[in-house]
C-alpha cells in the first residue's frame, strides 16, 4: 500500500516538475509577438506560480495528514469540528490573492479593449483589415487599399488531409497550419481588426497576437494589434463551425514597411488584370480548367471532389436538376446562395470569372450533360 | 416497523416488510418506491456512462494520431456533440439523482419520496428521451453535431436532427425538474419531526441547493431550445441577425443555464465528499455550518458568472471586468470546502478503503481543475485559452475527476447497504489506483495541447501536437478499461459476496447506518423522532432545529 | 378507510400513469417532429395519438389522486407535499417566460440598439447594414417580411388585462365561498372566471387575426414578431390550460369534491391563474406598452 501511495507522489510530483519545465518544450502558452500577448503570457505565469504555491500548501498538508494521522500509525482521532480563526483565515486570505491578480488582469483587458497612448489619447489605428469568416475560409478585406481575397486551406494539405489519402502528415511541414493566399501586414503599424462572417460563427485566433475574436454573422467585432517582428504566424478557427471547422488555418505575413508596400501594388495590379478579363469571351477549354480549379478549392468541400456531395446535408451535383437545367437559375444560386443553409453567396466572395468558370465546370463534369458554356459577362449582368 | 398502510394489494402479509411487488412490469415499470426507482437511476446512469464513455473512445482513437484514420470530420462532430450531451444529461445527472432517490428518504428519517409517483414519471421519461436523441444517429444526416453549446446559427444547420435534439432536452428537462421539485418537498416536507435542517447530512443539503438550481435553470434552457426550434421551423428571427435577433443572445440564454448547470453536477459531490471524508478520518466534518454557507454562496454566484464562457464575443469592457471579478469570487467559498476537508483529516485517525481513496483523489483532483478555472476567468487571458484543449482539460478534471469520481467513490461507500454485500477491497484498490493514474496521463496533457495552441472539437491536427495526443489517448483507453473493471466489481457485488453488517464503516454516522444491510424495502414508515445521536450533525445544533423536544430527552 | 394519520404517509403503491405519461410525451414528440420535417405520411396523426395518450394518462391519473383524496388517504403532510410541488412548478413556469423576457430585453437594450450603430455597434452598422437606425419595433435591419403596424395596447390587450384581472378576483372570489361551504356562490363564481378566460382566449385569437391580416405582424416580422408571437402565444396557451382546469374544478364542485378545510386542488389551480394573471402584467407593460 505505502509502495504505491509514494507511487502516486512521485505521480503527482512529476506532473508538476513537467508543467514548469514546459516551458522548454514549446509547450506552455506562447510568448507571441505583441505587447498584449506579452501581457497576457505575464499574466499567465503569475496566475499558473499562485496556483502552485496554493496547491503545494494543500496538497502538502494533505499529504502530511494522510501519513502522519493514520489509523495504522496509531493515531488518535481529534474530536474538533470548528475553529473560527483558522475558518476567517482562509477566507480571508484567498480574497486577498484574488485581488491581486485582478488589478494586472483589470489593466492589460482595459489596454486591450481600450487601448491608449501614453499621455491618454485613444490609439489612433494606421489601416483597417475586415476579416469575414465562412465555411470554411476565411475572407480579408483591406478597407483602406481595396485589395480583397480569400484565403483557404493549401490544397496540398487539403488532399493529405482526406480519409484514406494515404499520405503520411507526418512528412508536411506545417500540417493543416498552411493556406493558399496569406494575410500579408506590415510590422510596426497599429492594425484594427473588423470581425464577421457570412453564415455561422468563426473566431479569428492567432496565437501569437494574444487574443481571439469571435467573427458573428451580421455583427462586426473589433479587434487590433501591431506587430514588431517580421515573420510568419500561424493560427486556426476557434469556434466550432462545422464539419470543417479544423481545417479553416490563418496564416499571417508580418513583413516590413517596404515589402508591404511593394506587395500591395503587385495585388492592385493583378485585380485590375481580373477585372478586365471578365469583359473578355472565355473558350469552353480555359473555363473549364479554371473551373477545375475553382470547384476543388471553394466547392468540393461539400459538394465532393467527384460531384457527389454528402447527401441530405450536401446535395449531389451530379445529376443534380438544377445543373443540368436552366443555367440563370444555377447562377442565381450561386450568387445568392441559399440563406438557412450552408449554401453562401459566392457573389461577395469570388469573382465573376471564377463563378462562371465553376459553373460552367459543374455543368459538364460529374456525368452533367447541360453542355453549354457560362461566360463571366453573363454572371456580371445578374450580379446587377 | 408497522404495516404500510399504502399498499393496495393488502390481502397478503403485513409482517412482511420486504413486500416488493411480483413480476417484472409492475416491479420496475410502475413502482413507487424510492429506492427502486433510485436503482433504476443507477442503472441507467451506469449505461449511459458507457454509451458517452464509448463515443470518448472513438473521439481519442481518432486524435491518436494526426491525420484521418477511422472517421469523417462531420461524424467526429456528431460524436463530440453526442458525448458531452450523454455524459452531462444522461450519466451525471441521473446518477446523483439516483443517488439522492436512494439516500435522501434514508437520510432523513423519511418514508419515501414526497411524491412517488411522480418520482417514477422523472426517471421513465429519461429512457425515452435518449431513445429520440439516439436515434438520430443512424438516421440520414446523422446526429446533431453543433457542440453541446448548441450554438446558433451552426445548429440551424443540422437538418432533421434539430427537432429531435430539441424535443429530447425538453424531456431531459421535464424529468430534472420534477425530480428537483421532488427532492425539495422531501427534504422541506418529509424530515423526521425532531431532525432540523441544521441537523441534515451534507449530501441532503447540498441536493437541496442543487434542486433549487435544476428548477430556475432548467426551464431557461427549455426556453433557449424552444428558440432554437421556432427559429428552424417557424421563422422567427431570435438569433438572426438579419431580424434583428442576435445570435449571441442564445450563448447568453444558454450559459444562464449553463453555468449553474456545472455546479448542479458538483454540489452533490461536494455532498457526497463531506458524508465519506469523516467517516474514514472518524472524526466530525470540519465546519458543518460554514460548509452549508458556502454551498449556497457558490450557488448563488453560479447565477451571476454565466458571461465567463462567452469573453471573446465582442461584450463591452465593462461587462468583461464584471464577469472576471464575479467568477473568480467563487474560488472562496470553494476554497473553504477544500481547506476544510483538509482540517477534516488533519488529527484524524484514518483508514484507506476505496470510497476514502476515491475521495482524497477527488480533493486533490478538483482542485487542479478548479485553479485552471481561476486562470480561465482571467478574460485578457482567456482570449488565449478560450476553446482551446486547455479548457477541455479543465472541464474533464471537474467533471471526471470530480462528479465521476465522486459518484463512484458514493457507489463503494453505500454499496453494501445497498446491497447487502461487500464489494472485494481488493479490486476496488485496483480499480482506484488504474483510474487515477490512468486520468491523469489522460487530462494532464491536454493542458499542454491547449497552451501550445490546439483548438477544441477539431478531428486532426497539426503535427506539433502529436506526441500528447497519443500520450492523452493512451491515458483514455487505459481509463475506458478501468471502468469495465468498475462495472465487474458493482456486478460481483451485487450478485453475492460477504455479508455486510448494518453499520458497514466503523466511523459512519447517518440514520442509513442504523437500518439493516440490504436496507429494507421500505423503511421508516412511521413518522416519528429518530435518535440523533445517530446522525453525524445531531446533537450540535439542536437548538437551531424546528422541534427539540425529543432532544431534551436525550441529553 | 379511516382518516389518515399524520405518523403515516401516503405512499401508492404502484402505478401505470407514469409510464404511461411518458410514452405519450414520447409519441407526442417523435409525431410533432415528423410533422416539422414532413416526411413522411402518418405525420400530424401520430402527434394526436400521443396528445390522446397524455390525456388518458392526466384523466387517469388526476382520477386516481381524487378519488385517494375523497376517500381520505391523504393526511395534512401530503397535502403539503402537493403544495410544494405546485408552487415550485410554478416557479419554473415563471423561468422558462424568464428566458422569453429575457430574450425581449436583450434585444431591446443590446442587439438592436448596437446593430443601429450604438455603443460598440457603430462599426456594424457601417459595414453591414448602413442606413439601419435600431428602432423599436423593428423587424431587423432586412426588413424580414415587410412593413408592420403593432397593436395598439390601449384596445383588445387593455381590455384583456381588465378581464384576467376581473377573472382574479372573481376566482378569489369563489374561493372565499368554498371556505365558507357556499357551494352555489363557488359554482357561480368560477363559471364567471372560466367565462372570463374565454373571452380573453377569443379576444387573443381576435387579436392575432388582426395582426396577420390587417397589421402584416406576423411571427417572421423579425425579433420584434419573434417576441411578440412567442411571448403571448405562450402565455394564451398558459391561460387556456388555466381556464379548462378551472372548468374541471367546476365539475368537481358540482358533483360535490372538496371540503371547505381542505381543497388543495381547487387552491392549485387559483395559484396557477393568478400566476398566468401576473406574467400578463408583465406583457401588458413590456410587450405591448413599452
Ligand atoms: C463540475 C463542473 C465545473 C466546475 C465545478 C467548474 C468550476 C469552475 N470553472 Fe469551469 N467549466 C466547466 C465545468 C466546471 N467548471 C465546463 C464543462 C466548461 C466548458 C463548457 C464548454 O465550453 O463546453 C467550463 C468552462 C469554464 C470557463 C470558460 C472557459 C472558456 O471557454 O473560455 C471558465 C472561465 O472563467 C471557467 C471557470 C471556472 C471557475 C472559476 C470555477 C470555480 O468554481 C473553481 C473553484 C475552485 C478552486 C479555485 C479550487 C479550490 C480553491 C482553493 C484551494 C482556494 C484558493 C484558490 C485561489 C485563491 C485561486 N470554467
Ligand atoms: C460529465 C461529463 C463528461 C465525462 C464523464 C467525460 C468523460 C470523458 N471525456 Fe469528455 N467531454 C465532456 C464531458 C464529459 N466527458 C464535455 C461537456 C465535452 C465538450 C463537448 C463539446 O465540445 O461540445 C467533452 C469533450 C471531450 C473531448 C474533446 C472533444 C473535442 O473537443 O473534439 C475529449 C477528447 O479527448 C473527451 C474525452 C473524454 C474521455 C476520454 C472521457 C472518459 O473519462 C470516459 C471514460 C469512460 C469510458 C471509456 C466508458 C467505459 C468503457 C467502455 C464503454 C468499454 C470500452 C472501452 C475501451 C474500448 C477502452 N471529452
Ligand atoms: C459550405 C458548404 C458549401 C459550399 C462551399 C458550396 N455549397 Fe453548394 N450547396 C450547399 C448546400 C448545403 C446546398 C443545399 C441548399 C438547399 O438546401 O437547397 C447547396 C446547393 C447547391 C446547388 C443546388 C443543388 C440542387 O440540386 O439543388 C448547387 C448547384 C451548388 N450548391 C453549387 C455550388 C458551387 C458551384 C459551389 C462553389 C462555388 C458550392 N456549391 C459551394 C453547400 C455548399
Ligand atoms: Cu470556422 Cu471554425
Ligand atoms: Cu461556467
Amino acid at each position: 500500500m505505502k509502495k504505491m501511495q509514494l507511487k502516486f507522489m512521485m505521480l503527482l510530483g512529476g506532473l508538476l516538475v513537467s508543467t514548469l519545465s514546459a516551458a522548454e518544450y514549446g509547450m506552455n502558452l506562447r510568448k507571441g509577438v505583441t505587447e498584449f500577448s506579452e501581457t497576457a503570457f505575464g499574466l499567465h505565469t503569475f496566475t499558473l506560480w499562485i496556483c502552485i504555491v496554493i496547491g503545494i500548501i494543500v496538497f502538502g498538508a494533505m499529504i502530511f495528514s494522510i501519513f502522519a494521522h493514520r489509523r495504522s500509525k496509531g493515531a488518535k482521532a481529534d474530536q474538533f469540528d470548528h475553529s473560527l480563526t483558522a475558518e476567517v483565515i482562509w477566507t480571508v486570505i484567498p480574497i486577498l490573492i484574488l485581488v491581486v491578480i485582478a488589478v494586472p488582469a483589470t489593466k492589460a483587458l482595459i489596454k486591450m479593449e481600450n487601448p491608449t497612448t501614453d499621455d491618454g489619447k485613444r490609439l489612433a489605428m494606421d489601416m483597417t483589415i475586415k476579416v469575414t469568416g465562412y465555411q470554411w475560409k476565411w475572407k480579408y478585406d483591406y478597407m483602406d487599399e481595396g485589395i480583397s481575397f480569400i484565403s483557404s486551406l493549401d490544397r496540398d494539405h487539403d488532399l493529405a488531409r482526406q480519409k484514406g489519402s494515404g499520405v503520411d502528415v507526418t512528412t508536411i511541414e506545417n500540417y493543416l497550419l498552411e493556406v493558399d493566399n496569406p494575410l500579408v501586414i506590415p510590422v510596426d503599424t497599429n492594425i484594427r481588426f473588423l470581425l464577421t462572417a457570412d453564415d455561422v460563427i468563426h473566431a479569428w485566433w492567432v496565437p501569437d497576437f494574444g487574443w481571439k475574436r469571435d467573427a458573428i454573422p451580421g455583427f462586426v467585432n473589433e479587434a487590433w494589434t501591431n506587430v514588431q517582428t517580421p515573420g510568419t504566424y500561424r493560427g486556426q478557427c476557434a469556434e466550432l463551425c462545422g464539419k470543417d471547422h479544423g481545417f479553416m488555418p490563418i496564416v499571417v505575413e508580418a513583413v516590413s514597411k517596404e515589402d508591404y508596400a511593394k506587395w500591395v501594388a503587385d495585388q492592385k495590379g493583378e485585380q485590375e488584370v481580373e477585372a478586365q478579363m471578365v469583359d473578355t469571351e472565355w473558350t469552353k477549354d480555359q473555363l473549364m480548367a479554371k473551373g477545375e480549379e475553382v470547384y476543388n478549392t471553394q466547392c468540393a468541400a461539400c459538394h465532393q471532389a467527384t460531384g457527389a456531395g454528402m447527401p441530405p446535408a450536401f446535395p449531389a451535383l451530379a445529376g443534380s436538376a438544377l445543373v443540368n437545367g436552366d443555367p440563370a437559375a444555377q447562377i442565381d444560386l450561386i450568387l445568392n446562395g441559399k440563406p438557412g443553409t450552408a449554401m453562401q453567396a459566392f457573389g461577395n466572395i469570388l469573382s465573376e470569372t471564377d463563378i462562371a468558370a465553376a459553373i460552367t465546370y459543374t455543368r459538364n463534369s460529374f456525368g452533367n450533360t447541360a453542355g453549354d458554356v457560362v461566360q463571366p459577362a453573363t454572371v456580371k449582368s445578374m450580379k446587377q | 416497523m408497522s404495516q404500510d398502510i399504502t399498499h393496495d394489494e393488502v390481502a397478503h402479509d403485513h409482517h412482511d416488510h420486504d413486500h416488493k411487488p411480483k413480476g417484472f412490469v409492475k416491479r420496475w415499470l410502475m413502482t413507487t418506491n424510492h429506492k427502486d426507482i433510485g436503482t433504476l437511476y443507477l442503472v441507467f446512469a451506469l449505461a449511459m456512462f458507457m454509451v458517452g464513455g464509448a463515443m470518448a473512445m472513438i473521439i481519442r482513437l481518432e486524435l491518436f494520431q494526426p491525420g484521418l484514420q477511422f472517421v469523417e470530420p462531420a461524424f467526429f462532430n456528431q460524436m463530440t456533440t453526442m458525448h458531452a450531451l450523454v455524459m452531462i444529461f444522461g450519466a451525471v445527472m441521473p446518477a446523483f439523482v439516483g443517488l439522492a432517490n436512494w439516500m435522501i428518504p434514508m437520510m432523513i428519517g423519511a418514508p419515501d419520496m414526497a411524491l412517488p409517483r411522480m418520482n417514477n414519471w422523472s426517471f421513465w421519461i429519461l429512457p425515452f428521451a435518449f431513445t429520440m436523441l439516439l436515434a438520430t444517429l443512424f438516421m440520414p444526416g446523422g446526429a446533431p453535431a453543433g457542440g453541446w453549446t448548441m450554438y446558433p446559427p451552426l445548429v440551424l444547420q443540422g437538418g432533421h436532427n434539430v427537432g429531435f435534439l430539441v424535443f429530447a432536452v425538453h424531456m431531459m428537462g421535464i424529468s430534472s425538474i420534477m425530480g428537483a421539485i421532488n427532492v425539495i418537498a422531501t427534504i422541506m416536507n418529509m424530515r423526521a419531526p425532531n431532525l432540523g435542517y441544521l441537523n441534515m447530512p451534507l449530501f441532503v443539503w447540498t441536493w437541496l441547493i442543487t434542486a433549487f438550481l435544476l428548477i430556475a435553470v432548467m426551464p431557461v434552457l427549455a426556453g433557449a431550445v424552444t428558440m432554437i426550434l421556432t427559429d428552424r421551423y417557424f421563422d422567427t428571427s431570435f438569433f438572426n441577425a438579419a431580424g434583428g435577433g442576435d445570435p449571441v443572445l442564445f450563448q447568453h440564454i444558454f450559459w444562464f443555464f449553463g453555468h449553474p448547470e456545472v455546479y448542479i453536477m458538483i454540489l452533490p459531490a461536494f455532498g457526497i465528499i463531506s458524508e465519506i471524508i469523516p467517516t474514514f478520518a472518524r472524526k466530525p466534518l470540519f465546519g458543518y455550518v460554514s460548509m452549508v454557507y458556502a454551498t449556497a454562496a457558490i450557488a448563488f454566484l453560479s447565477f451571476i458568472v454565466w458571461a465567463h464562457h462567452m469573453f471573446s464575443v465582442g461584450m463591452p469592457l465593462g461587462g468583461s471586468l464584471y464577469f472576471m471579478y464575479a467568477t473568480m469570487m467563487i474560488a472562496v467559498p470553494t476554497g473553504v470546502k477544500i481547506f476544510n476537508w483538509v482540517g477534516t483529516m488533519w488529527r484524524g485517525s484514518m483508514t484507506f478503503e476505496t470510497p476514502m481513496l476515491f475521495s482524497l483523489a477527488f480533493v486533490v483532483l478538483f482542485t487542479i481543475g478548479g485553479f485552471s478555472g481561476v486562470m480561465m476567468a482571467l478574460a485578457p487571458v482567456d482570449l488565449q485559452y478560450h476553446d482551446t484543449y486547455f479548457i477541455v482539460a479543465h472541464f474533464h478534471y471537474v467533471l471526471v475527476t470530480g462528479a465521476v469520481y465522486a459518484i463512484i467513490a458514493g457507489a463503494y461507500y453505500w454499496l453494501p447497504k445497498w446491497s447487502g454485500h461487500m464489494y472485494n477491497e481488493r479490486l476496488g484498490k485496483i480499480h482506484f489506483w488504474w483510474s487515477t493514474i490512468s486520468v491523469n496521463v489522460l487530462f494532464f496533457p491536454q493542458h499542454f495541447l491547449g497552451l501550445a495552441g490546439m483548438p477544441r472539437r477539431i478531428p486532426d491536427y497539426s503535427t506539433q501536437f502529436a506526441e500528447f495526443n497519443m500520450m492523452s489517448s493512451i491515458g483514455g483507453f487505459a481509463f475506458g478499461l478501468a471502468q469495465v473493471l468498475f462495472v465487474y466489481i458493482v456486478w460481483k457485488t451485487v450478485r453475492g459476496g460477504e455479508k455486510a453488517t448494518a453499520q458497514v464503516w466503523e466511523g459512519a454516522k447517518g440514520l442509513e447506518w442504523t437500518v439493516p444491510s440490504p436496507a429494507p424495502h421500505h423503511t421508516f414508515s412511521e413518522f416519528g423522532p429518530v435518535d440523533l445521536s445517530k446522525l453525524a450533525n445531531g446533537e450540535k445544533f439542536s437548538i437551531l432545529s424546528d422541534i427539540d423536544e425529543k432532544d431534551d430527552k436525550q441529553k | 378507510m379511516s382518516e389518515a394519520s399524520n405518523d403515516q404517509y401516503y405512499v401508492p403503491h404502484l402505478a401505470k400513469w407514469p409510464i404511461v405519461g411518458s410514452i405519450g410525451l414520447f409519441v407526442t414528440f417523435m409525431g410533432a417532429i415528423q410533422a416539422l420535417n414532413s416526411q413522411t405520411s402518418i405525420t400530424p396523426w401520430l402527434m394526436f395519438v400521443g396528445i390522446g395518450i397524455i390525456l388518458w394518462m392526466m384523466f387517469g391519473w388526476f382520477g386516481d389522486v381524487i378519488k385517494e383524496s375523497e376517500e381520505k388517504l391523504y393526511s395534512t403532510q401530503v397535502d403539503t407535499s402537493f403544495r410544494m410541488g405546485m408552487i415550485w412548478f410554478i416557479f419554473s413556469e415563471v423561468m422558462f417566460f424568464a428566458a422569453f423576457f429575457g430574450a425581449l430585453f436583450y434585444a431591446r437594450t443590446f442587439s438592436v440598439p448596437w446593430l443601429g450603430g450604438e455603443g460598440i455597434g457603430l462599426a456594424t452598422n457601417e459595414t453591414l447594414w448602413s442606413g439601419y437606425e435600431g428602432v423599436w419595433p423593428t423587424n431587423g435591419p432586412a426588413d424580414l417580411n415587410g412593413r408592420f403596424e403593432i397593436i395598439d395596447p390601449y384596445h383588445l390587450p387593455l381590455v384583456n388585462t381588465l378581464l384576467l384581472l376581473a377573472s382574479s378576483v372573481t376566482i378569489t372570489i369563489a374561493h372565499h365561498a368554498l371556505r365558507a361551504n357556499n357551494r352555489k356562490q363557488t359554482i357561480i363564481w368560477l363559471i364567471a372566471t372560466v367565462l372570463l378566460g374565454a373571452v380573453f382566449i377569443f379576444f387573443q385569437a381576435e387579436e392575432y387575426v388582426l395582426a396577420y391580416r390587417d397589421f402584416n405582424l406576423k411571427l417572421s416580422s423579425g425579433i420584434y414578431g419573434s417576441t411578440f408571437f412567442m411571448l403571448t402565444g405562450f402565455h394564451g396557451l398558459h391561460v387556456t390550460l388555466g381556464a379548462i382546469m378551472i372548468a374541471i374544478i367546476t365539475i368537481r364542485v358540482i358533483k360535490g369534491h372538496f371540503r371547505p378545510e381542505s381543497h388543495f386542488g381547487f387552491e392549485a389551480v387559483a395559484w396557477y391563474w393568478h400566476f398566468v394573471d401576473v406574467v400578463w402584467l408583465g406583457l401588458f407593460i413590456f410587450v405591448y406598452i413599452l
